[in-house]
């Protein structure tokens, strides 16, 4: 077999394990590539569909860790502690790697008619390390740590509406809430819901760093790395390893290099401007994921020129997302269309038509408006996304073909969520996966938001987002979702430029599933326990 | 003997009053850093709730003055305090990652003093020879690349091409000591690179200076040989300017390696101070710097001390 054959065949093969083309194109492609249909057929059961295997040690590399982190799950914010968090910690549920959502400690959830009252049962198997089991008095507590005045946690905000939460029995909770919200069930994924065990005065205890999860931890050192070791009474399927290895490596280059060199078996970010070089070793398999992680800026709607919904539209309408996507991302992203909806989430509304660049039409927009020759400040800095500066200017350029002049303001990277974001009239933003479109626009998009970047009013998008959050009819849920889309779109106050994909990498013995969870890097932060090494 | 003893408590004086006015600065400094260490902790998800339950629990809510004063009431007595976002005590956190600061330093020292004092001496023999024009060439062309630079050349080289050495330098517990080295190979081969040229440099001038001097003149006329003349004549009466320099360059090896911490994903004390500026976590911060600027002063004093030492007329004054 030719280099250049095998090279293909691997391809086949590694898009066959990521679940995008089936068994018979798998066939048909090998088969064009030169293999015998003997040969496909072993490589299809072999290498394409390999069967999980136990043991090993998985050095992990993550990208983002910070030596004054914590255990404490209401402020873990680096990808260190999410991604432990989701290694030695449980949640009550999780999102599956197809997108849907499945149980974790909770088996089974169901809601009243209102969607005012959530009742979870637990795991009756599940164990903490320490060989305590998880009750409903552990999980009560791990969600209170999160509610009240005293609390200080980030996540406080999602559980606002949150009115009570009672034990009925040892192993069922029931979650009370002031409205309905047929989501509650997708919020308790959010990585600050880590159930810890529980203090007898009803805190928690999060600094001894015991669990539940799959990996239990042995030694380790906040921004520098952690050792785990299999919770042999795990209540879930899979944590194939024996033991995890998690190494904090900041420096992009050290982390590559020690991917190549395989010091580690798979890392959870490749920097995209070197992803096509990376690509080239076949010890190396890299994978693209679109997520619901984007890219926003926002115009306050209650300030000049951005009140008028005209300017608005002509800004949006003065991006070449195509241009943006190529040389700012690197074509890992996925095109966004100015709602902030992605492909990723449940309820994504097909079909909704694509905004494209048309500097002609955003002319004539602002003549409308009787703003020609508009000049506007964009605010950015280099800490919101890599390139963050140079896509403002990019977008700059393209305005100018619209007779729109876009001043950049490159702001300090110190401060900039304080100082700028929600300050300034025009920035660029960078906002992490929400797993539901109801979360996103409850947190960024509602009238009375803290954080509605926009300043947006909209009667019609206000009530709908109320009235969907509470419609446990999925059909119907969708259906307002599309329209809520519409209006953000056409009415709304932020552009969106793109939801950007994660591109992270493991060496070619690690196996994992057909199909990866697109809420974190790594599957869902959850490699550890489901990926496994082949050889 | 009793003048160096009240030099050396004299200088010690100094140096304390010199710690207490770069504590002074350093508090005021990270003041003056936009946002706070509640900002900083709760990053995107921070709302005005949460960051005044947050403020109010570390504390920041009194006075910056009164936070200083409470800070170093506690350092005079040697208590460091607490570092505000962990809560762990600041010795717990430190010492460890200093440790391995010291191992590192230690270890391109061992390598790089006697290195470059060695070549610094053969240079001066054979000085303006092409020996001596490639050495200076070599040396200084790897003391003005960025140390991180040199570190990644060598990773490519050493590691990626020839699989010699591993790319990062991560510890384990339970390594062995000949482990340990050679984990530890590529950051220290770097620094020693870095600091190698100065005091090679230094060795080679001091000794060329003595050179022209009458003594040696006559050292030569009585028919010593050239290597007897340098190394135990010449020397002797070189040591001070070296020992300052060497002084300097060790104090570099432990307050100026941050870049090769990061590049070697080295856990040394030099990334445990960016993260905590990155917090804003005042009481480490305070901590990385003082030790830092304690180095300098201490390595300082005993470069002044060996100079004395080394040279008879100063330790007879008349």
């Amino acid at each position: 077999m030719t280099r250049r054959n095998q090279k293909l065949i691997d391809r086949i093969a590694e898009e066959a394990r990521n679940g995008r083309i089936s068994r018979r194109d798998f066939m048909n492609y090998s088969l064009a590539a030169g293999l015998t249909a003997t040969t496909a057929t072993g490589l299809w059961t072999t290498k394409a569909s390999a069967q999980p295997k136990s043991g090993g040690t998985f050095r992990w590399g993550l990208h983002d860790g910070n030596s004054s982190d914590t255990h404490d799950p209401g402020t873990y914010v680096t990808r260190q502690m999410i991604f432990l968090g989701h290694t030695h910690r449980s949640y009550l549920t999780m999102i599956n790697g197809d997108g849907s959502l499945g149980p974790d400690l909770a088996t089974n959830w169901e809601a009243s008619p209102d969607a005012t009252e959530w009742t979870f049962e637990l795991n009756p198997a599940a164990s903490f390390h320490s060989g305590k089991p998880v009750t409903a008095t552990d999980v009560i507590a791990s969600l209170n740590h999160h509610r009240g005045d005293e609390s200080t946690s980030a996540a406080k905000a999602l559980l606002t509406d949150v009115t009570d939460i009672t034990a009925d029995g040892e192993n069922t909770i029931v979650v009370t809430l002031a409205r309905g919200n047929a989501d509650l069930p997708w919020l308790m994924t959010d990585y600050h819901f880590a159930i810890c065990p529980a203090n007898d005065d009803g805190t928690i205890d999060w600094r001894s760093g015991d669990g539940s999860g799959p990996y239990k931890i042995e030694d380790g050192e906040f921004g520098v790395s952690w050792l785990l070791s299999r919770h042999d009474g795990w209540h879930g399927e899979g944590a194939y390893f024996d033991e995890v290895r998690i190494l904090v490596l900041n420096d992009p280059n050290a982390r590559q290099t020690a991917l190549v060199t395989g010091d580690v078996d798979a890392v959870s970010l490749i920097e995209l401007k070197t992803m096509a070089l990376m690509q080239r070793d076949p010890n190396i398999v890299i994978h693209n994921i679109p997520s619901a992680a984007a890219i926003t800026m926002p115009m306050h709607c209650d300030t000049a020129p951005f009140d008028n919904v005209d300017v608005r539209n002509a800004l949006k309408l003065a991006m070449n997302r195509d241009d943006i996507i190529e040389k700012i991302a690197f074509g890992a992203a996925t095109k966004a269309n100015d709602f902030h909806h992605s492909p990723a989430q449940p309820y994504w509304p097909e079909g909704i038509e694509q905004r494209e660049y048309d500097p002609d039409q955003a002319r004539s927009l602002l003549r409308k408006a009787g703003a020609e020759g508009l000049t506007v400040n964009l605010s950015t800095a280099d800490s919101v996304y890599a390139g963050a500066v140079d896509m403002a200017v990019l977008y700059a350029e393209h305005a100018k073909a619209a007779g729109i002049n876009v001043n950049v303001v490159r702001e300090p990277n110190d401060g900039y969520y304080s100082d700028v974001w929600l300050v300034k009239p025009f920035t660029l933003v960078s906002w992490g996966a929400r797993p539901t479109p109801d979360v996103m626009y409850t947190l960024a998009y509602k009238s009375d938001a803290a954080w509605n970047e926009s300043r947006w009013q909209n009667e019609r998008f206000n009530e709908l987002l109320l009235q969907a959050k509470s419609e446990l009819d999925d059909s119907l849920r969708a259906e307002m979702y599309r329209e809520m889309a519409i209006l953000a779109k056409d009415d709304g106050g932020t552009i969106i430029p793109f939801f950007n994909n994660f591109v992270y990498a493991n060496r070619a013995n690690v196996g994992t599933p057909d199909q990866l969870a697109a809420s974190w890097e790594n599957d869902g932060a959850r490699a550890a326990s489901r990926w496994w090494f082949t050889d | 003997m009793g003048d160096i003893a009240s030099l050396i408590f004299k200088r010690l004086g100094y140096g304390l009053i010199t710690l207490l006015v770069i504590s002074i600065i350093i508090f005021f400094m990270v003041e003056l850093l936009p946002g706070d260490i509640a900002q900083a902790v709760l990053g995107q998800g921070a709302t005005e709730e949460n960051l005044a339950a947050l403020r109010e629990e570390m504390g920041l809510n009194k006075p910056a003055v009164v936070r200083y004063l409470e800070w170093l009431s506690g350092a005079v007595v040697g208590n460091f305090g607490e570092s505000i976002v962990t809560g762990e005590r600041v010795s717990s956190v430190i010492t460890e990652r200093f440790i391995n600061t010291l191992f590192l330093a230690a270890y391109a020292a061992v390598i790089a003093v006697p290195f470059a004092i060695t070549l610094g001496v053969i240079v001066a023999l054979l000085r303006n020879t092409v020996f001596d024009r490639v050495a200076n060439v070599l040396t200084l062309t790897s003391i003005s690349s960025p140390e991180f630079f040199l570190g990644y050349i060598l990773i490519l080289y050493l590691s990626v091409k020839a699989q010699m050495f591993p790319a990062i330098a991560s510890l384990s517990a339970d390594m062995t000591f000949l482990e340990l080295l050679h984990r530890t190979f590529l950051p220290a081969l770097t620094l020693v690179l870095v600091v190698t040229a100065h005091m090679m440099r230094m060795t080679r001038a001091a000794i060329i200076n003595l050179l022209a001097s009458p003594y040696i003149e006559m050292a030569r006329l009585k028919g010593t040989p050239p290597w007897k003349v340098i190394v135990k004549h010449a020397l002797p009466n070189a040591w001070a300017p070296i020992i300052n320099v060497v002084a300097l360059n060790l104090a570099y090896l432990i307050t100026g390696v941050v870049l090769v911490e990061v590049v070697f994903v080295y856990p040394g004390i030099g990334q445990s101070l960016v993260d905590a500026v990155s917090k804003r976590d005042f009481p480490v911060v305070q901590a990385c710097c003082l030790i830092f600027a304690a180095t300098f002063i201490l390595l300082n004093l005993a470069a002044d001390v060996g100079a004395i030492l080394t040279n008879p007329r100063l330790r007879h004054p008349k």
